[in-house]
């Protein structure tokens, strides 16, 4: 707390509204468009991974840390618990016949 | 807003309208009571403002307790209701409605605050801290957990209460199949109580990596702050994911969106698997700081250093990873890929192995030890077979093929019962006794404490070990009356009549808290059990900074090795600096009324006001951002004063009592 920024925080603002063009981005091809539902599923993805690593520069202070190792095992572990969650679910809802 | 005011209270069922007048009579009750005894001053200062993580810990242990009774009558009413066939007590949605929420107080609401609770006030004493990373928001975190609590504890009086099932699985807990407001309570109760637990999450990984104590690398750490890191870390990971699915259960039902709708393209199962990603996690979030807290009371009354101290490191890190990787097993039955339910199958059972590993570890710190039968270890003896019955009946439920079998049976509710109480209540009742005399300066009387312990565990085994045999003659889970010819009569009111001794047991608990807080002795030493890990240092209940000086630690078990080495100093006046505190604040009091105002109105489709009482959140917000308070400093003389206070005391007191 001894040191205070001063000055303007233009890299949180700047994420800010990237974040809401892309969050908006991704609304509108959803439902405004008539692409083909692959075609959305595409571009919606791949704006929230764009949107996912926009968050972690600007706002997680990924490329600040000294520390190495430790930005190596927090990497390790958010890409478990993506692939846990993401690939997990995907397998668990799709692979069965229980829909 | 169309407000239907004549269903806005719960009418018509006896036993609801005596708990209204019960609830309005004890409110009424206490704000007399704070008003006659002038209390509401030092409520406020002391209590409500709070940031001492102490304090947080010790109003965490007060609402699992108080939501422990609630859950308990729950679950009374369900023996009361199955012990004979075709009973009348309960109708089918009254039956519905308690076991929704007894499961979910019971996890939520009881054994997530009282861990958490002992977690608050041990682990930043363990590691020599004067506090947690973030004080204010550790003071937020339980704000919102006791919001959240009380939002759902109101819905049985007022909206009705939520009848999903504490799984609250889809397409039932839609709005198709529930239409009234019931399920609300439990979207936006558990999403703000999930919130304040997040936060605990965050701040204890914080905590444990940042504010330790010289000399104390990682794996100098005391087991029972172990186990508290692990569990943060698999708080972190795996309470986002219930955050969205409670929010996409809020869409739907609020504001009518099809995430796990049958019509419009949802995907109801989705809801289970979302769901069981955080509810498998959950279950370790829960036993972990109760193995951690078994170790710590396992090596003091054995009077030996903990066994295997590293392979317990790796079993708790494995049991971490593995917790992630099984939740398929919860819903084997839903018509899974053959690959899938093997992979889930196989993971679920290696998680025995670093489970056995521990329990191996335990007996072998008790072989030859000199164990002192203290009613915190009797906790902890009881809990290795009783815990083992729940272990191996769930490896027999981690087989696909027979879980097709015991699904949703009385088999499964044994199963789980037999690893939640042995696994988590059972320690806690340990940690109770023993952390009693550093919380409050005496010791709950281990005479009564027996009586608890053995009323406690009778009870348990004669009500949930008849539900194993139940369940494997066919009886299933949640089904509110069963006829004679079932022949299911005579286990059912076997268990029933455990009911009635279990809570016996609990009620001996707390009359037992009622006697030590009357009657015990003040006068015992600061290390009554004779301990090891650096809690047992300090003044007994801890003064609010902590520690005069902070000690360095040289090795596991530090504490037990000062006494040992003679390392323990008296107090030199010279060494004493001021203490940095953080002031008390109202920010987060007033954050948890805004959010059970705002929540209230949500769950009640009031969407104006919510939108509007949730200005209140945002208006906190800003508060908080500008306020520069930079805390306070202890002064010299007010540490002198305390310190010579508890450490130069004369003839009387009882060193080692037990």
């Amino acid at each position: 707390m001894e040191k205070t920024t001063k000055s303007f925080p233009i890299s949180h603002v700047i994420g800010f509204f990237m974040s809401l063009l892309l969050t908006f981005g991704a609304a509108w091809v959803a439902l405004q468009t008539s692409l083909p539902m692959n075609t959305i599923i595409w571009i919606i993805g791949s704006l929230a991974v764009t949107q996912a690593a926009l968050q972690l520069y600007m706002f997680m202070h990924m490329n600040e840390g000294e520390d190495k190792a430790a930005l190596t095992i927090n990497i390790l572990y958010a890409a478990f618990i993506a692939v846990v969650i993401v690939a997990g679910s995907i397998w668990v809802m799709f692979s069965g016949h229980s829909h | 807003m169309g407000i239907n005011w004549s269903e806005f209270f719960v009418t018509g069922d006896p036993l609801i309208l005596a708990s209204q007048i019960a609830i309005v009579l004890t409110s009424v009750g206490a704000v007399a009571a704070l008003t006659y005894f002038k209390k509401w001053k030092w409520l406020w200062k002391d209590w409500l403002t709070t940031v001492d993580h102490k304090k947080i810990g010790i109003l965490y242990i007060l609402v699992g307790i108080l939501m422990f009774f609630r859950g308990g009558v729950d679950g009374l009413m369900m023996r009361a209701q199955t012990s004979v066939p075709e009973n009348t007590f309960l109708d089918a949605q009254h039956y519905n409605e308690v076991f929704t929420t007894h499961g979910v107080v019971m996890i939520l609401f009881v054994a997530m605050p009282l861990l958490i609770g002992v977690m608050n006030f041990v682990v930043p004493l363990q590691i020599g801290a004067r506090d947690v990373a973030f004080p204010q928001l550790n003071a937020l975190s339980f704000w919102l957990t006791f919001s959240g609590a009380m939002l759902f504890n109101i819905s049985f009086v007022i909206g009705g209460s939520p009848d999903a099932g504490w799984t609250s699985y889809f397409p039932l807990a839609g709005k198709e199949f529930s239409p009234g407001i019931g399920n609300n309570f439990y979207a936006v109760a558990l999403q703000i109580a999930g919130a304040g637990t997040l936060m605990s999450g965050i701040n204890f990984v914080v905590t444990i990596l940042k504010m330790r104590i010289k000399g104390m690398t990682m794996l100098k750490m005391p087991m029972f702050t172990w186990t508290s890191f692990i569990t943060s870390i698999i708080i972190v990971a795996s309470f986002p994911i219930f955050t969205v699915a409670l929010a996409l259960m809020t869409f739907d039902r609020i504001f009518g969106t099809h995430f796990f709708t049958i019509s419009g393209g949802g995907m109801d199962m989705l809801w289970a698997n979302l769901f069981w990603l955080w509810g498998h996690p959950e279950v370790y979030i829960v036993v972990l700081p109760a193995f951690g807290i078994l170790s710590e009371v396992i090596s003091t009354f054995a009077r030996k250093t903990l066994y295997g101290y590293k392979s317990m490191v790796i079993s708790i890190t494995l049991i971490a990873v593995l917790s992630m990787l099984v939740w398929v097993h919860h819903f084997f039955t839903m018509g899974n890929s053959s690959a899938a339910n093997s992979f889930f199958s196989i993971t679920t059972m290696m998680i025995a192995i670093p489970t056995g590993v521990k329990v191996f570890n335990w007996l072998f710190t008790m072989r030859k030890g000199r164990i002192k039968f203290t009613t915190a270890m009797l906790w902890a003896l009881a809990f290795v077979p009783n815990f083992v019955i729940g272990g191996v009946t769930g490896v027999m439920l981690a087989m696909a093929a027979a879980d097709y079998q015991y699904h949703n049976t009385l088999f499964l509710v044994a199963h789980f019962h037999y690893v939640l109480i042995p696994g988590v209540v059972f320690p806690l009742f340990a940690a109770f006794y023993y952390w009693w005399p550093k919380m409050f300066g005496y010791i709950l009387n281990e005479k009564i404490g027996k009586w608890h312990f053995w009323l406690f565990t009778i009870g348990f085994n004669l009500t949930f070990m008849p539900m194993f045999f139940l369940g494997l003659d066919g009886a299933v889970r949640r089904a509110y009356t069963y006829s004679e010819e079932t022949g299911f009569g005579p286990l059912m009111l076997t268990s029933a009549i455990g009911a009635i001794i279990l809570a016996a047991g609990f009620a001996v608990l707390v009359y037992n808290i009622y006697w030590s807080a009357r009657y015990a002795d003040r006068n015992i030493s600061n290390d009554p059990w004779d301990a090891r890990t650096l809690e047992w240092a300090t003044a007994s209940p801890v003064q609010h900074y902590n520690f005069a000086v902070l000690p360095e630690v040289k090795s596991l078990d530090a504490f037990w090795h000062m006494k040992k080495n003679n390392e323990i100093k008296t107090l030199n006046e010279d060494e004493i600096e001021e203490i940095h505190m953080p002031s008390n604040t109202w920010i987060p009091f007033y954050m948890g009324n805004v959010f059970l105002v705002a929540g209230f109105f949500l769950v009640f489709e009031w969407t104006i006001a919510a939108a509007i009482a949730s200005i209140g959140i945002f208006a906190g917000l800003i508060f908080r951002s500008f306020d520069y308070d930079e805390g306070f400093h202890v002064h010299k003389d007010e540490i002198i004063k305390t310190e010579s206070s508890w450490r130069n005391v004369g003839k009387g007191v009882k060193n080692h009592v037990s």
